[in-house]
Formats: C-alpha cells, structure tokens, sequence
C-alpha cells in the first residue's frame, strides 16, 4: 500500500534481451564503429549476471531477434513506472517491431498496458528520466512532443517536463538518477544546459552529481531490501575520472559494470534494461 | 521593510500600553460582551462557543478594536488611558451601538465579544480601547477628510499601526473595517448615519454552494462586502483556518471568480445572482501542517471534487487509493458481509471515468484501511493527493507569442506553462520580477540568469482582458500566500492608487499557520456528509453534491476546458518550447516609467487618499444606492454602471436618478476624462456612420444651456450599443480599458513595492496609442483627467483633446451623441478606465483617492491615478491609473451634491479636452457644452469580468420659453468578447433606461455594432 511515489528505486524485476547477431553489422550508430559482438555478448552477460546473482532481481530475459539489431536494447521499447507499462513507439522506424515482445513480457507480468496509436508520435524510452516525482522527457530525434504527450497522459500522477536534447542520442545519454533526488549529469555544455532546464522546471530540488564524461553519466541506480542504495556505473577502463566521482557515493553500493561494446552503438547502462517493481499487493 | 519596522516599534508601543491595562481591559470587555449577550440572546450562548468557535469573527472585531484603540492610543500616548474611562467608554457604545448599528455593526459587536475573550491579553486590551475609541475614531476620520492631507497622514499611520499589530491576524479584518467604515461612511456623522441606514438597509439572501454539495443560505445586507459573507459560511462551518479558502461566483461569462473579500458582493455578482460557492483558494502545498481535522476534512471534499471532475488528474492506481481512503474516512472500515459493496460504491463519483475495474479496486483497497480513522484516512488521502503534479495548479488558457494554444497554471511555486499535458516551462516565484497585464495580453518579467545580462520579458496571450486580469489577480494572491511572511503593507495598498493595484487582502500562508498555531479549541465536531451526499444525489435534489458536481465540470468553476486535456489530439502542438518571447525591456520599461511617475506622485497623492481613506464611508455607501437603481439590468452581461457627471449638478438633480448616481461617477469620471476624449473621437466617428443619433426630441440639443430645473423635463434617452469585439472594445472603452487592462505587480519586491508596480493598464491606451501603450496613455490622460464635470470641462477640453483624440479616435467608442459628446466623452473616457473596476468596485472606492490627486496633481495624475484608483477599496480591481487623477472624483463620491459640484469644477480642466472632441462631432453639442448650466453629464464605466460597459449620460436642460426640456442621452459601449449577445445588451441597456427614468420616455435607440479592428499585436 505504499502511496503515490513511494519506493524510488525499489525493482523487483528486469526485463533485458538477448544480441542478435546482426547487432554488429546493422544496429544502429551515430559514430562509425567496429563492434565485437562478442564482446557485446559477453558484457552482456555479465550485465544480465549482475541483475540476477548479485542484486536478486528477477530477470526476464526475451530472445533476440535477428530481424532487429537493436532489440538488446530494451529500454527503448518501454517506460514502466508503478504498475503501468507505457509501449513505446521508437523514433527509429527499423526498431518499432522490438515492442512486441517487449509488450507480450510486460502483460505477463501484469501489468497494466498503455499503447501509442498515435502514428505521429515518436517516443524512446531513453529519452525518458524519471526521478521518482516526475518525469523529464528529451525531445530528441528519437522522441517528439506527442510521444512525450502521450506519455504524460499514461502516467497522470506526475508532471512531464520536456527538455530539449541538443546534442547525444537520448537524454539518458548524459544523464541519469543516482539516487533519490540526485541526478547524475556529465559535464558537457549542452548536458549542463540540459540540467538547468529541468532544474527550472521543477518544483522540486535536485542535487546533481557532475561527471567528467558524459557517457558515464548514464548508471543504474536502485534500492534494493538490504542492499540499500545500489548504483551500476561504468568501469575504470571507460572513464577512469568519471569513477572517481562515484565513488565519492558513500552510502552507494557501487557495482561496475563495462559496456565498452555497447557503447559504440550509443546503448548506456539503462538501455539494456527495464526494470519493473511488481509490488506483493498487485496481485 | 522600512515601513514594516516603524509600524512594529509603534505596535510594540500599543501592546505596552495595553499590557499595562491588561486585566481592566479584560473586565471591561467580559462586562460588554455580557452587556451585548444580553441584548442578543442568540449570541449568548456563544460566549463561550464564540471564544472558540467563531474564529474568524474575532479577528474582525480585534482588528476593529485596535483600530480603535490605536486612534485613542496615539493621542493618548501622552496621556495613557485609566481603564475606567474606557470601561465608561465601552458602556456607552454597547448601549448605544445595538439600536444605531445596522446589522453590520451588530455583527461587529458580536465578534468583538467574542474575539476578545479569544485574544491574548493585548488584544484585548486593545480591543477595549479601540472599542471605547470608536467614536473619536470616526471624529477623526471626518475631520481627517476634510482636513489636509497631513492630519491624514497622522491619522493614516495610526491605523496603520493597528494593522500592522494584528499582522499576524489580518488584513482582511482591516478590509472589513474599511468597509464597515466605509458602510458608516457616514459615520462621521455616526449616530445619524446608522439610523439613516436602518430603513434603507436592504438584506439579500446568498446561496452558498458548500463543499460537501450542500446549500447554506443566509441573508446579507445588500451592500455587504465579500468578507462578510465569507465570514458567515466559515462560521457556519466552524472554520477556523479559513484563510485558504474563498467564495466563488460565475461572472457573466459563467466564468468562475474569486469573490473580493473587501469589495460589496453586488458590485462583483451579476445582477441578482447571489449564488457562491465555498472552495479551496490556496491549497496548502503540505496539508499536514494544517491545524484541525476539520479544515482537512474540507480540503479533502475540495480535492475529492477535483479528482473526480478531473479537474486534478491522476492515474487509475491513485483514483483507487483516493477512492478507497474516501470510504475509509466516510463509512469506516468495510464490513465483511457488506451487501452490494458494488452498487453502494458506484453512487459515488471517484473518477471521470469511473469503471467497474475501478470500483472493485477501490473496495479492494478500502479493506486493507481497516482501523483507520476518519481523519488519518484524510490524511492519507491529502498526503497523496498533494503530490499529485496537478494539485493547487489553477489553469487559465492562453496562447503563447506564436499563437499556440497553452495553459497557464498559477501554484504556490510560480506559474507553470503547459502545452497539453506537458510542463514546458516553468516561472518560479522568486524568478518573476513582475507580472502585468494589458489588455488580453499577460505579461512576466523574468530576473536575467546567470548568464543573461538583461530581464526578459515573457509575454502571453489570453482570451480577452477579463482573463488576462484574473489570471494576474490570481497571480499576485497567489505570490502573496505563499511567498510574503506578510501582505504587502495596506497602508501602500491603501494609499497607493497606482492604477488598479489589486492586492491580496488576507492572511499569507505563514499568518495563517501563526494563527493556526493559536488555535486553541477542543477539535470540533463535524459531521461527514457523505450519506447526505448519497440521499441527495438519489432525490435529484438540485443542490450538488460534490460526487455530482465532480461530473458537472463547471461546478468547480475552472472551466473545464482549461483542464489539460489529456488527449490533447484536440489541442494545436507548439514547437518546442517557445512559449516565451523575449522583448526588448521597451514594454517594461514603459510600464515601469509609468510606475516612477506614479511614484513620485504618490507621496502628495497617498496623503490626500490616505486623508481620503480615512473618510472612507463616503464611497461604500454610494455605490449600494447607485447599484440598486443601476443594477436594475437583468441582463448579467451588462452591468452599466452610470457615472452620470452633471455639469450643472444641482439644476440636473431634478432629471437625474442618473446624475445622483454620481457618488460613484466622480472616481470614474477621473479615470474617464482621458478616455473621454478618445471616446469623443469615436463619437464623431460614429456620428459619421450616422450610427449615433445625438438628437433626441427635446430640443436640448442645441439646447438652452440654461437650466429651468422645475419645469417639465422631458428626457429622451438614448442608448447607444456598442458591441465590439473583445479587441476592439479595449480601444473604444479606452479609458475602462487602461486601468483595468494593465496591471503590474513585483513579487518579488517588498510589498511596497509590488503595490506600485501592479499599476494597470487600459485598453484605451492601446486602442489609442498602440504603440505607446500604456505609459503614454497614462501621461496623457492625467492632463485629460478632467472628471466628468460637465460644464467647466468643455472649456478646457481643447487643450488636452487634440493628442487625446486623435490617438482615441480609433476607438470606435465614437458613438456618444453630440450634446453628450463633449461632456460625455470625457466621462465616458473615465468610465472606460475604470472598466475593469467600475464592474462592481471601481466606482466608489476608487474614485474618491483619484479625484483627490487631480486637484493637486492633475498633470502628473495619470501614472498616479491609476495606482490610486486601484487602492481604496476594491484591491482588488485594477483601477485605471489615469482616473487616479481626478480626485476630486472622490469627493462626490460623498454624496454630497455640493461637493460634486466642486469636483466638476476641479475636472473642468479635463472636460476642456473633451470639449474640443465635442466640437468636433456636434455643433449643438458645443452650445451646450459652453452653456455649461445646461448640460449634466455623467459617464461610468463597469467593467465586468466579461465585459465593460461604459455608460456616458448626457443630460441637457434646456429652457424653452417657460418648459424646460431634459434630454438624456445615455451611451453605452459594452466591450466584449465575441460572445456578446447583442440583442440582450441591448435590451437591458432600454430596460435600464426605463427603470432608472421612469418618467421619461425612450425616444432613440441606436445601436452600433463594431467589430474589432484588427488590433495591434502588442
């Protein structure tokens, strides 16, 4: 019965798909670069390994498809918040077909289905920040206004505030929610320019933890029954400075996790992921 | 801050004094309050219940009390009061005061009883003393009124120290206590007055939609102002942390406002229409710092409404946990065998959309409450509903500088802008430097960033200027609640009269958590209505239940379009989020120069408004007189307020209902002067299109200037109609329109400041001078200002009028007749001012502050003006800066023919202006205009939320062989939205006419439509 807003951070679940092989060659990217999919895989894995052994989520994992390069990408095709599952539509038109499955887990697991039947709307779930009293919505190439429309009427509890993405993929590629209230934000102009506007737009305070790099922004954070607060950030190998930062987090349980393959196809921590918080009381 | 410091050095002197007499005080006032108890047996009981139980009267009476007090206190400084003396004192006014006083004043006793019993020691102290001062309080004022503006300004400042001792309990009281002045105006002559009153005292019965759906009903002296009806409904409800909440009534537009507290409740209704309800006007950001149960369990009805109108939208989760905590709170725990759970629950209305899914979670929920109380189940239920995004958030829709549909919405925080259901921006209080409004137009100056070097301006459109004025009322009470540890002071508010300075009159959030903190009552008992709720909406009883009201949108009053829509296929997309413009300071700076002019002014003007306030009674008392013969117009949409001004105002007495309505007319023939003359040129104009007939029968129109009062008067009335588009009608009514379009107001100031800086601005200005907008027109018409006096004006018309008129002669109000035109315009032009005010409250109150500034300072009245129509009573309403320069507006306001005659002479000057317009349009007019004796004119301007209405009366005498012939020539310019309904204005306007000379025949109706002329796009 916890009320409105209660429980930022609380998962019980994830959801995450497999690496099609066509990854390497035809997921999409805004830098040329050469991908291991095996590599991919095996971050992957270890990803998938750190949700279910080491933070004791249940972990959905859905096939990939080869048919769609993307589809590791999970959190693109879905914005679950509570007990409603908003499905997106993807800015990108080859990546559309991801919600399907995404759609047929998210049912199985009862929860409450929104869908867009809008065709002129656009919305990744990357460009998604929920902060645990809102959501910021990143008009970005991938999402436009109605998709960030559609999305506040799926979730009518909470204020949606769009925040123009000059530059990067997705909002979420500089930016993110280190714990409650704190929003991780790398250090680049347009992320800072980003932060101030949903700083003015909300009515709420939001400490900020700035990170040298931008990529590194993008962490995981949760609050976990006895394991607290709960934050999957890059490596040392990626952004030694970047780490630094974090471990300034004393009351975190810091986890690592690489994703120097992913990167390469603009996927952070949170896109290979959703994470859903099934509560004892929803049936 | 300056002035907040002295005022508490001089409480913190009171409260010594009262201290010192603190137990004889309390003597004194337990043997009035058993002396009064006795007299009224009804409130005996209360003596004990009123200490605790009617909260919110005993404010009142203390504030009243220390008003009191403080007269005597001041002179008495020297010489500190005995107690005996006061206890003599207080004597004498309970005897006396139940047989004079009206209702009102009984009202006042009962609620200095009770409060003071309430009170703290000083308080009651003070509320002794004030109560014995009384009397001299009221010399004081007389004298204040006729003496200089010094003496005021003693005078002034005492009662500023009474109101800044009760800080912490009220401004409002202080605005009961300017009414109540102000109902005994008269009081000067005080015994006099009251028993003058009795017969005339007319009682309305108000119907008061409760939160819980049901009726209250109570009867309220016609001329009562908006608190005491307010007062009435808390204390019926037993409410104590009243402040949040407020009485709501549908304008002519069936567009919900907020009733003023400190202006009468006629001038602000539609005609006849005393239906209200009671909501929430402030919703407290954390509902559990809330005091009692009982103003929870009223947020809680408030906010049940909003969600199941949806109105406060939430998702399916949050409606069943709402739902389910409403159960819990109205029939406690769910009984295991409870039959039908299902159909018992579906007569209740959680949702808009309300399913079977819902109800069965609702039931689902409920279950797991079990042993929850009703108020934690209130608390529960606040505690989500209060982080819901859109809770508190007040919408008003707008367009943004691209012509791009939006929403507004006003919170504790600041104003937030939405574009369907997205926040796509965001103005936090501490953000805005100013907020104003000019015409429709609504604009936000925003502190420069970190980076910036420079204010922005941010602008926005609304439907018409009644919406861009309530959206910056609702502004500025907004900021004030939640962002001022204290209202801005009322002295600035009082005495300021820049333009219409609204302001909030009552308690902030931080008084009213002080004074929660006071409370000392056992938790009332009250009961949950729910099963009455059910029984009701059952019978189809019309009363609304709030279930059933959370379906009937317009209930609630926010209209329902305003709320987001969550579908928002609907609704136009804008780009991004440019919902800003910036615009180079040129617009802000105008209005600020407007503001430092009034500045400089209102040092000289503030005495004499303060000398004026202090008179206070002259203005309340008119209006009602006025408004019973004016209100006649059934016709909601209309209210034609006349200002008539005679330019023979004694000859024309004889004619003129219409003329005596003046007490009124002389503040807006202030405003009007300006205005005049552009109305001058739209009624040559008009003339042109041969839509005005100026002639009527009498032959007045060239008429005899000289005035055989007795003999038969023959009057034709015309009226003249002018709809025009909502645009348009700014230009014509230009004189309503600039003060109430345009108003200004700094939150983040000291509340000085703000008070300066709200000034508004009219219509008129833009019509008139697009470009210059309002600063240039508020220059412009001080010179203008000449008040309607009618006979002195038409000499000096020609000087001003020229610039005035040409820029006005866009106006399309051009339809004033020939004869009336030159007086009449000018009139007209101060009616036009006060538009926005003249609706209910313009007219009296703001009128007097502005005549007195014009005998001083006619010049720079303009930017004064406008600041100080906005003061004296009505804060509420903007009033037009312009009028402000005619002071002497405000003497006949008193009533007095003999003063209104003084005033015309004063406003002559403007009427020079005018007269030159005149000249123009009418040839006969001009004989009259010059033959002075002939011709009265009055000219008001009411301005509705809806509309505005100006009526410009033209009275002529003339003399034939031994007949003298009254010709009145009415015309009235309604500007309004689109949405005018022609037809009806038209025929209120003729059945006004009727009513209000019923001895006289209607032998010219024309009517001139205009539509709007494309208006500049500020």
């Amino acid at each position: 019965m916890a009320g409105l807003m209660a429980g930022f951070g609380h998962y019980t679940h994830a959801i995450v798909r497999g690496i099609p092989a066509s990854l390497a060659k035809e997921a999409l990217r805004t830098n040329q670069a050469e991908v291991d999919l095996d590599k991919a895989r095996t971050e992957h894995d270890a990803y998938v390994q750190v949700l279910r052994t080491r933070l004791g989520l249940e972990v959905v994992e859905l096939p990939a498809d080869e048919s769609l390069p993307d589809c590791v990408f999970v959190e693109d095709a879905a914005v679950v918040c509570g007990d409603t599952a908003l499905i997106t539509r993807p800015g990108a038109e080859s990546r559309r077909r991801e919600t399907e499955a995404m759609k047929e887990a998210l049912t199985d697991l009862n929860m409450n289905i929104v869908e867009i039947a809008d065709e002129n709307a656009t919305l990744d779930g990357g460009d998604v920040l929920f902060t645990g009293r809102e959501f910021f919505v990143g008009l970005s190439k991938r999402t436009n206004q109605r998709g960030a429309e559609i999305l506040a009427d799926a979730f009518k509890d909470y204020a949606v505030s769009t925040v123009p993405v000059l530059e990067g993929l997705h909002l979420k590629s500089f930016c993110s929610m280190g714990g409650p209230g704190l929003i991780v934000i790398g250090s680049s102009d347009p992320a800072q320019k980003a932060l101030k506007i949903m700083q003015q737009m909300s009515d709420h305070r939001y400490d900020k933890l700035t990170v040298p790099d931008d990529l590194a922004a993008n962490c995981i954070y949760m609050n976990l029954p006895n394991k607290g607060h709960v934050l999957l950030h890059c490596t040392t190998d990626e952004f030694p400075e970047s780490v630094k930062v974090f471990e300034k987090l004393k009351d975190h349980m810091l986890i690592p996790v690489s994703n120097l393959e992913k990167v390469k196809l603009d996927g952070a921590l949170t896109c290979c992921s959703v994470l859903i918080n099934k509560k004892k009381h929803n049936n | 801050m300056t002035t907040e410091a002295s005022s508490e050095t001089e409480v913190k002197e009171n409260a010594e004094e009262s201290a010192a007499q603190p137990d004889q005080s309390e003597k004194a006032t337990r043997e009035t309050q058993e002396v009064l108890n006795t007299e009224e047996e009804d409130k005996e009981k209360g003596k004990v219940k009123e200490k605790e139980g009617k909260g919110i009267s005993r404010y009142l009476p203390t504030w009243l009390k220390k008003q009191k007090s403080l007269s005597q206190t001041s002179p008495t400084k020297e010489t500190p009061p005995t107690e005996e003396p006061t206890s003599k004192v207080t004597e004498e006014e309970e005897v006396s005061a139940p047989e004079v006083n009206g209702h009102a004043e009984e009202a006042e006793e009962k609620e200095e009883v009770k409060s003071e019993p309430v009170k703290e020691k000083e308080v009651e102290s003070n509320s002794n003393g004030s109560a014995d001062t009384e009397p001299a309080k009221e010399e004081k004022l007389e004298e204040s009124v006729q003496t200089t503006p010094e003496e005021n300004k003693e005078t002034t400042k005492e009662e500023d120290v009474a109101e800044e001792e009760k800080k912490g309990q009220e401004q409002e009281t202080q605005a009961e206590a300017e009414v109540q002045e102000g109902d005994g105006q008269t009081s000067i002559f005080q015994s006099p007055f009251r028993l003058v009153r009795k017969p005339k005292m007319k009682v309305v019965v108000c119907h008061v939609t409760l939160l819980d759906g049901t009726d209250f009903s109570c009867e309220v002296e016609k001329r009562a102002n908006g608190q005491y009806l307010f007062f009435k409904v808390c204390e019926h409800l037993n409410l104590l942390e009243k402040d949040y909440f407020g009485l709501t009534y549908k304008d002519t537009h069936d567009e919900k406002c907020w009733l003023d507290p400190m202006k009468e409740i006629k001038r602000q209704i539609r005609s006849n229409n005393w239906q209200f309800s009671f909501n929430v006007k402030f919703y407290p950001p954390d509902p559990s710092l809330l005091t009692e149960d009982i103003t929870r369990y009223l947020l809680c009805l408030q906010l049940r409404d909003d969600v199941a109108s949806g109105r406060l939208p939430c998702s399916f989760v949050t409606h069943a946990l709402l739902g389910s905590y409403t159960l819990q709170a109205e029939f406690g725990d769910q009984e295991p065998d409870q039959p039908r759970p299902l159909d018992f629950i579906s007569q209740q209305t959680f949702a808009p959309n309300q399913s079977k899914e819902m109800e069965e979670k609702i039931l689902e929920l409920h279950k797991s409450h079990k042993g929850m109380t009703p108020a934690q189940a209130d608390i529960q239920f606040l505690e989500n509903a209060k982080k819901l995004s859109m809770y508190g958030v007040d919408l008003h829709r707008a367009k943004d500088s691209e012509g791009v549909d939006i929403m507004l919405g006003v919170c504790a925080n600041g104003l937030l802008v939405y574009k369907d259901r997205l926040r796509i921006n965001r103005f936090a209080w501490p953000k805005i430097l100013k907020i104003s409004y000019k015409r429709n137009n609504f604009y936000i100056k925003i502190r420069p960033g970190e980076t910036e070097q420079f204010e922005s301006t941010v602008g926005f459109k609304l439907q018409n200027h009644r919406s861009a004025k309530r959206l910056w009322k609702v502004c500025v009470e907004n900021h004030s609640f939640f962002r001022l540890n204290a209202p801005e002071p009322p002295t600035k508010a009082r005495f300021l009269t820049l333009g219409s300075k609204f302001r909030y009159s009552g308690r902030t959030q931080a008084q009213t958590r002080m004074a929660s903190s006071l409370i000392d009552r056992p938790a009332p008992n009250f009961e949950r209505t729910s099963s009455k709720r059910i029984s009701r909406s059952l019978d189809g009883a019309p009363v609304i239940s709030i279930t059933e009201a959370g379906r009937d949108m317009t209930e609630n009053g926010h209209d329902p379009n305003l709320e987001l829509q969550s579908d928002s296929k609907s609704q136009m997309r804008v780009h991004g989020d440019n919902i800003y413009v910036r615009h180079s300071n040129l617009m802000l700076e105008d209005h600020d120069k407007t503001q430092e002019e009034v500045l400089k002014h209102q040092a000289s003007i503030s005495q004499l408004k303060r000398s004026f306030m202090e008179a206070p009674p002259p203005s309340p008392p008119q209006p009602s007189q006025w408004e019973k013969r004016l209100t006649s117009s059934p016709a909601s949409t209309i209210r034609v307020q006349q200002q008539q001004v005679v330019s023979v105002p004694q000859m024309e007495t004889a004619s003129a209902d219409n003329v005596i309505s003046d007490t009124k007319e002389p503040a807006k023939t202030t405003e009007v002067e300006i205005e005049e003359t552009v109305v001058i040129q739209e009624v040559s104009k008009a003339t042109k299109a041969g839509n005005v007939t100026v002639t009527s029968n009498s032959p007045a129109g060239p008429p005899a200037e000289q005035e055989s009062s007795e003999q038969k008067v023959r009057s034709d009335e015309e009226v003249v109609v002018v709809e025009e588009a909502n645009q348009t009608r700014q230009e014509s009514v230009s004189s309503e329109s600039e003060s109430e379009e345009e108003a200004e107001y700094h939150p983040n100031v000291t509340t000085s400041i703000s008070n300066t800086q709200i000034p508004e601005e009219k219509e008129e200005e833009d019509k008139l001078e697009g470009e210059e907008e309002g600063e240039e027109m508020e220059p412009e018409v001080p010179a203008a200002p000449a008040p309607s006096l009618p006979a002195e004006i038409s000499q000096p018309a020609e000087e001003t009028p020229q610039e005035e008129e040409e820029p006005r002669k866009e106006t399309e109000e051009g339809m004033k007749d020939e004869v009336e035109e030159k007086q009449g315009d000018p009139e007209t032009e101060e009616s036009t001012d006060d538009p926005m005010l003249t609706p209910d409250e313009t007219p009296k109150s703001f009128v007097p502050p502005e005549v007195e500034e014009e005998e001083q300072e006619e010049p720079k009245v303009n930017g004064e003006a406008s600041a100080v129509d906005a003061e004296p009573r009505p804060h509420g309403i903007c009033c037009s800066e312009l009028p402000v320069v005619k002071t002497e507006m405000v003497t006949i306001s008193d009533t007095f023919a003999a003063q209104k005659t003084e005033i015309a002479t004063k406003e002559v000057p403007i009427v020079h202006t005018e007269t030159k317009t005149i000249t123009y349009e009418a040839a006969q007019l001009d004989g009259n205009g010059e033959g002075e004796p002939g011709v009265l004119m009055t000219a008001q301007t009411i301005t509705s939320e809806s509309l505005c209405t100006t009526t410009t009366t033209h009275i002529t005498k003339t003399l034939k062989g031994g007949l003298s012939e009254t010709r009145i020539e009415k015309r009235i310019v309604i500007t309004g939205d689109c949405d005018i309904d022609h037809d009806q204005a038209l025929a209120q306007a003729i059945k006004e006419a009727k009513e209000q000379h019923p001895d006289m025949s209607v032998t010219r109706v024309v009517v001139h439509k205009e539509t709007e002329l494309a208006e500049e796009e500020d």
